[in-house]
C-alpha cells in the first residue's frame, strides 16, 4: 500500500467530530416519540381500555415464551377470528420488555418479574375484562395479583403457571435431595462440582433467598424479592459460592434438556415441562414426590404468566379475540399441556388429553401454590407503600452478573 | 437519422469524458459519493450514536433510557471488578484461538500451496471451505455434543481413561478455534501461493536447510497473510456471545453485551466501546505489518 | 519445495489430523440428523430418517429458505454495486485519504457482529424511527458485505494494467464503453466470486440479523436459531443443517466454474498468480479468505 503525504487521521478525526455534532442533533430531535411522556413521575400503563370489541383487524404480532404460541391452537383461532399470527418467541423476560418498546408488537405473555417493569414504562395498557368472557372461569388465585394488577386495575390475562423444580439424575445423586441444599449448600453441592445447573436469570438469586429463609431465620427475610441490602447481600454471597459448582446456567428449556439426557447436568432447578419431558424419554430424572408436596422442602419460585396488551397495539381487537381464545377451555388446556404447566382456565382440566394432567401439575391446588414465590420485579420500595431500603432490580441484574463472575 | 442519433450520443459521452478527464478530483468524487454516504453516514453514524448513547442512563424500573450525560456507566465497568475479569477472559481467549489456528492452518497452508499436485489442491480447497456452508449455530451445536459429559469426547477418551474438559474457557477456546480456522487457512495459503516458487528453490540450491528455507524464506513474506487471517479470528472470538453461552458457564464481552442489551442499552453501548478499542488497535497494528494486503 | 521423504510423509500425517478436527463435527451433525431419540443423544439409541421429513414438510423452514436467499440477494447487489465503486475510484489512483477508505470498508466487518448489530439497530429504531424489518435486515448485511466484493475487485485491478483502459480512451471510446468493453470483462469474475461470498455472508449471519429483524420474520439461522429453543423439534435443526451442506455443492461448483473462468479470461492472471495452472483454487481461497466471518 503505497504511503501519502499528509494526515488520513487528522481527516479521520475531522469526519467523527462532524459526525458527533451531526448525530447528537439528529439523536436529541429523533426518537421523542418513545419517551415523550413516560418521563412524567408517578402511575403508569398507558392507552385506555378497551369499551367495545369491534371487528378484527386481519394481524395479530405477538410476544411469546417458546411453546406459547404453536400452530396447533393458533390455525383455529385465526380461521375463527381472520387475524393472522406472527408471533416472536423470547428467551427471558428482558428481552421482552425490550421487545415491546418497540411499539410493533400488540400483545406478550409476560412474565411477573416483567409485568410490572412494563406497566411503570406505560407500555401496556389496562385490561377491559368484560370483553373477555373466559376470564370469569379464570382460577380465583390469579386474579388481582400484585404482578398483573396496578392500582386496582388488571393489566392482564392470566395464561398458566408452573414452579421451579429441583431435578436430579438418580443415577448419579443419591440420596435423593429433600433440600436445595443440594444446590446451595457448598458443603453439599461440592459432591457434584461441574454438574449442577442453574438458571440464568436474575430471578434465580430469590432461590437463594427462599433457600436462606429457612435456614437463615437471622436475617430476617419474608419475601424472597423484597430484600434489603443486607439480605440481599448474604443472599448473592450465597450465590457466588455456587458459582464453582456450577457447570451450566441454562437460559433455555431445551438446552437444558439435553444437558441432563448428555450427562453434563446432574441437579438443579428445573420447570415442569423439562421433567416430564425428560422422562418421556426414559431418562433417569426425577423431582420431589408427592410425599413432600412436589417441592424441596423450603418451598421455591415460580411464575405465573399474563397476556398483556401494548398501549400502542395496531391490532388490538383482534389481541382481545386472542386473549380470550388462549383461555378458551381447549386452547388453555393445548397450551398447558404442550409446554406443561398448569392452566390458568378452571374449565380447561376437563379439556386435557391426559386426564390426570390438572392433577399432576396442581392446578386446582390452591395450598401447593401458596409455597410457590411467583418471579417479580424487585422494586426498592419494598411492599407497595413500605419502607425503601429494597434492592432494586437494577441491582439484581447487576449483582447476577457478578455471581457468574 | 440513426446514425445522427449515435453521433450525438458518442459526443455527449465524449463531452462527459473531455468534462472528467481534467479533474481527478471529481472523478473520484463521483464514484465514491454513494459509498461513503453509505458507509460514513450510516455505519459511522451509528457508531457514534452507539458512543453517545453510551453516556445516558435508564430508569430502574422501567427501563426508559434518561438522556442525560453522565459517566456512570463507564465508573461501574471501570469500578466494579467483575467486568475488568470479563474482558481479560475474553481477549486472552482471542489470542488463544488466534495462537492455535495460526499453529494449525500453517501446516495444510503449506501443504496446499507448496507441496500438494494440482487435485490434490483444488480437493483441498474445497475441503476446507465445505464447513462455512454448514450453518454456525449448527456448528456449536455439534461441539456441544462432543463437550458433553456423556458425549462424544468423552466417549472416545474414556476407554483410555481421559476426560474431556467440560464446560468452560477451554471448551470456548476449542470451540472458536474451531469456527475461525478456515478463515486462518485461506489468507495464509493465498499468501503462500503468492511467494514464487523460484524464490524457495533458489534458497535451496544456495544449501540452506529446509528449515532454514522455512524461517527465512517463506515465513517472513507469509506472516502479512498470517496477521490477515488474526484479524478474523481475534475480532470474531472477541465479539462471539453464541458459542460461549451454549459450551461454557463463562461470561465474556459479547454474553455480557447480549445480556446487558435487553435492560440497560445505554450500558450496552458503553460495554461495547471495548470491543470498538481493541479492535481497532489491532487494525491500526495490522495495517503497520502489512495485512491489509490479504485481507 | 522439496522435502524429504520422511518430511513429507509428517506433512502428510499432519494435514491428515487437521482434515479429521474439521470434518468430524460436521460427522457428528450428520449422525444426529439420523438419530432416533428426540434428544441429541451420543451414541444415538437408534436411527431413524423421520426428521428430513419434517424438515422437508416445515413450511417455516422453506419460507425462512426462501427470506434468506431474497435477502442475500439484495444485500450482494448493493455490496456489489458499492464495492465496485469504491474500488474503481481506490484501486487506480492515488488521493489523500486512501488508506483511510480501506480501513473504513474492513471496519464493518472486523468488529465484533455484536456491535453492529446493536449499533445499527439502535440508530433505526431509535433515530430515525424506522421499524425494524427485512429491508433493515438487508441494509445491515451491505455494510459488511461491501468489503468482500471490495477485496476481489481492488485486487484485480491491481493486477491488471489501466494501459489497457487508456489504449481504449486514446482509440476514442468514451469512458462508458471502456467500462463495458475493457474493464468489466476484466472485472467479471472478480466481481462473481465477490458476488458469491457476499451472498454466502449474508446467508450465513445470525448476530447482525437478530438485532435488526422485524416482527414476524425469519431468516433461516434465526429459523434454527428459534428452533433450539422451541419446544420437541431439535432433531430437526441437524437434519436441515445436512440439507444445506448437500445444497452448498451448489455455490462451491459456481465458485468452481467461476475460476476456471478466470483463468481463460483475464490476460495476465496467470503470470500474477505465479503458475497458471493454479489460478483457480488460489482465487476461490483469497476471495473466501477475504470473506472471512
Amino acid at each position: 500500500m503505497r504511503r501519502h503525504k499528509g494526515s488520513p487521521a487528522r481527516t479521520a478525526w475531522f469526519v467523527v467530530a462532524g459526525l458527533v455534532a451531526f448525530m447528537l442533533v439528529l439523536a436529541g430531535c429523533g426518537g421523542g416519540g418513545s419517551s415523550s411522556g413516560s418521563s412524567g413521575g408517578g402511575g403508569g400503563g398507558g392507552g385506555e381500555e378497551l369499551q367495545k370489541l369491534g371487528k378484527g383487524e386481519g394481524e395479530l404480532n405477538l410476544i411469546s415464551w417458546a411453546g406459547y404460541v404453536e400452530e396447533e391452537w393458533v390455525k383455529p383461532f385465526e380461521a375463527e377470528s381472520g387475524c393472522k399470527v406472527n408471533d416472536k418467541v423470547a428467551g427471558t423476560s428482558d428481552e421482552m420488555v425490550k421487545l415491546m418498546e418497540t411499539g410493533q408488537y400488540d400483545g406478550v405473555s409476560a412474565s411477573g418479574n416483567a409485568t410490572a417493569r412494563l406497566w411503570a414504562a406505560h407500555e401496556v395498557a389496562p385490561v377491559n375484562v368484560a370483553l373477555v368472557p373466559n376470564y370469569k372461569t379464570v382460577f380465583p388465585d390469579l386474579k388481582n395479583q400484585v404482578y398483573n394488577t396496578f392500582e386496582g386495575q388488571p393489566y392482564g390475562i392470566p395464561h398458566g403457571r408452573g414452579a421451579n423444580l429441583l431435578m436430579w439424575n438418580k443415577n448419579d445423586v443419591k440420596p435423593a435431595p429433600t433440600s436445595w441444599e443440594v444446590t446451595l449448600n457448598p458443603e453439599v453441592a461440592s459432591k457434584y462440582k461441574g454438574h449442577i445447573t442453574q438458571y440464568d436469570d436474575p430471578m434465580s438469586i430469590a432461590e437463594g433467598a427462599v433457600y436462606l429463609m429457612e435456614h437463615e431465620p437471622k436475617l430476617g427475610i419474608e419475601d424472597p424479592y423484597e430484600l434489603n441490602e443486607e439480605q440481599f447481600n448474604a443472599t448473592v454471597e450465597l450465590m457466588k459460592e455456587q458459582k464453582p459448582n456450577v457447570g451450566e446456567y441454562w437460559s433455555s428449556a431445551e438446552q437444558q434438556i439435553e444437558g441432563f439426557a448428555n450427562g453434563s447436568n446432574q441437579v438443579g432447578t428445573t420447570w415442569q415441562y423439562q421433567y416430564f419431558a425428560l422422562k418421556g424419554e426414559k431418562e433417569p430424572v426425577a423431582a420431589s414426590p408427592a410425599s413432600q408436596g412436589f417441592l424441596p422442602k423450603e418451598g421455591a419460585t415460580g411464575w405465573s404468566d399474563t397476556w398483556m396488551i401494548s398501549a400502542k397495539a395496531k391490532h388490538p381487537n383482534c389481541m382481545y379475540m386472542w386473549m380470550n381464545y388462549i383461555i378458551s377451555p381447549k386452547a388453555n388446556a393445548e397450551v398447558a399441556e404442550y409446554f406443561g404447566e398448569a392452566p390458568a382456565q378452571e374449565k380447561a382440566c376437563e379439556e386435557t388429553k391426559n386426564p390426570n394432567f390438572c392433577k399432576e401439575y396442581h392446578a386446582e391446588e390452591p395450598a401447593f401454590w401458596k409455597r410457590v414465590w411467583y418471579w417479580r420485579t424487585p422494586l426498592a420500595e419494598c411492599s407497595e407503600g413500605g419502607e425503601t431500603d429494597c434492592m432494586d432490580y437494577n441491582d439484581w441484574v447487576r449483582a447476577w452478573t457478578e455471581i457468574k463472575g | 437519422m440513426a446514425t445522427d442519433a449515435v453521433v450525438v450520443k458518442r459526443s455527449a459521452g465524449r463531452r462527459l469524458a473531455g468534462f472528467f478527464s481534467g479533474r481527478p478530483r471529481l472523478q473520484i468524487g463521483s464514484l465514491l459519493a454513494a459509498p461513503m454516504a453509505w458507509l460514513v453516514i450510516l455505519y459511522l453514524g451509528s457508531l457514534v450514536v452507539l458512543l453517545i448513547t453510551a453516556f445516558w442512563t435508564v430508569d430502574p424500573l422501567s427501563g426508559t433510557v434518561i438522556k442525560e450525560l453522565s459517566w456512570d456507566n463507564f465508573k461501574e465497568l471501570v469500578n466494579i471488578p467483575v467486568y475488568r475479569e470479563i474482558i481479560w477472559r475474553t481477549v486472552r481467549t482471542a489470542i488463544l484461538v488466534t495462537l492455535t489456528d495460526a499453529i494449525i492452518a500453517f501446516p495444510i497452508a503449506f501443504f496446499m500451496a507448496k507441496v500438494a499436485g494440482r487435485k490434490t489442491k483444488a480437493l483441498l480447497v474445497v475441503a476446507v471451505l465445505m464447513p462455512l456452508w454448514a450453518s454456525y449455530l449448527v456448528k456449536i451445536i455439534a461441539w456441544r455434543a462432543i463437550l458433553a459429559e456423556h458425549g462424544v469426547l468423552n466417549w472416545a477418551l474414556e476407554p483410555i481413561g481421559l476426560h474431556g474438559p467440560g464446560a468452560g474457557t477451554a471448551s470456548v477456546w476449542l470451540t472458536m478455534s474451531y469456527l475461525w480456522l478456515p478463515y486462518m487457512i485461506l489468507p495464509i495459503f493465498a499468501g503462500l501461493e503468492r511467494i514464487p516458487d523460484s524464490l524457495i528453490a533458489a534458497s535451496e540450491d544456495l544449501g540452506a536447510h529446509p528449515f532454514t528455507t522455512f524461517r527465512k524464506v517463506i515465513l517472513p513474506l507469509a506472516f502479512p497473510a498470517v496477521v490477515a487471517g488474526s484479524i478474523f479470528t481475534f475480532s470474531l472470538t472477541l465479539g462471539d456471545y453464541l458459542a460461549p453461552k451454549l459450551v461454557s458457564n463463562e461470561q465474556f464481552i459479547g454474553t455480557s453485551i447480549f445480556d446487558s442489551i435487553t435492560n440497560n442499552q445505554p450500558f450496552a453501548a458503553a460495554f461495547a466501546l471495548v470491543p470498538i478499542v481493541i479492535v481497532i488497535a489491532y487494525l491500526g497494528v495490522a495495517r503497520k505489518l502489512g495485512a491489509f494486503e490479504h485481507v | 519445495m522439496r522435502l524429504s521423504r520422511r518430511g513429507k510423509i509428517t506433512l502428510r500425517a499432519v494435514v491428515a489430523l487437521i482434515l479429521a478436527f474439521i470434518y468430524i463435527p460436521l460427522l457428528v451433525i450428520v449422525v444426529e440428523a439420523f438419530n432416533s431419540s428426540r434428544i441429541l443423544k451420543w451414541p444415538p439409541p437408534g436411527f431413524t430418517l423421520s426428521w428430513f421429513g419434517k424438515a422437508f414438510e416445515s413450511e417455516s423452514a422453506r419460507e425462512a429458505l426462501l427470506t434468506s436467499i431474497e435477502a442475500g440477494l439484495a444485500a450482494m447487489l448493493i455490496a456489489v454495486v458499492l464495492g465496485t465503486l469504491i474500488s474503481l475510484a481506490v484501486g487506480r489512483r492515488s488521493f489523500f485519504g486512501r488508506d483511510s477508505i480501506s480501513f473504513l470498508v474492513v471496519l464493518p466487518i472486523a468488529l465484533p457482529g455484536i456491535v453492529t448489530g446493536v449499533a445499527l439497530s439502535n440508530t433505526f429504531t431509535q433515530v430515525l424511527g424506522v421499524s425494524l424489518s427485512l429491508m433493515t435486515v438487508i441494509i445491515g448485511h451491505a455494510t459488511f458485505c461491501i468489503v468482500v466484493v471490495y477485496n476481489n475487485v481492488v485486487a484485480r485491478l491491481r493486477r491488471t494494467s489501466g494501459s489497457f483502459e487508456e489504449a481504449s480512451a486514446d482509440l476514442g471510446a468514451d469512458p462508458w464503453q471502456t467500462f463495458r468493453w475493457v474493464t468489466f470483462p476484466a472485472l467479471r469474475s472478480a466481481l462473481g466470486a465477490g458476488a458469491l461470498l457476499a451472498f454466502a455472508l449474508s446467508f450465513d449471519e445470525i448476530i447482525v440479523t437478530n438485532f435488526t429483524i422485524g416482527a414476524g420474520e425469519e431468516t433461516l439461522p434465526i429459523w434454527i436459531y428459534h428452533n433450539l429453543f422451541r419446544p420437541k423439534e431439535l432433531p430437526v435443526v441437524p437434519a436441515v443443517a445436512v440439507i444445506l451442506i448437500v445444497l452448498s455443492i451448489i455455490p462451491v461448483y459456481l465458485a468452481h466454474r467461476l475460476s476456471s473462468d478466470d483463468a481463460g479470461l483475464t490476460p495476465g492472471r496467470g503470470a500474477a498468480a505465479g503458475d497458471g495452472s493454479t489460478a483457480g483454487p488460489a482465487t476461490i481461497a483469497e476471495t473466501e479468505a477475504a470473506a472471512a466471518h
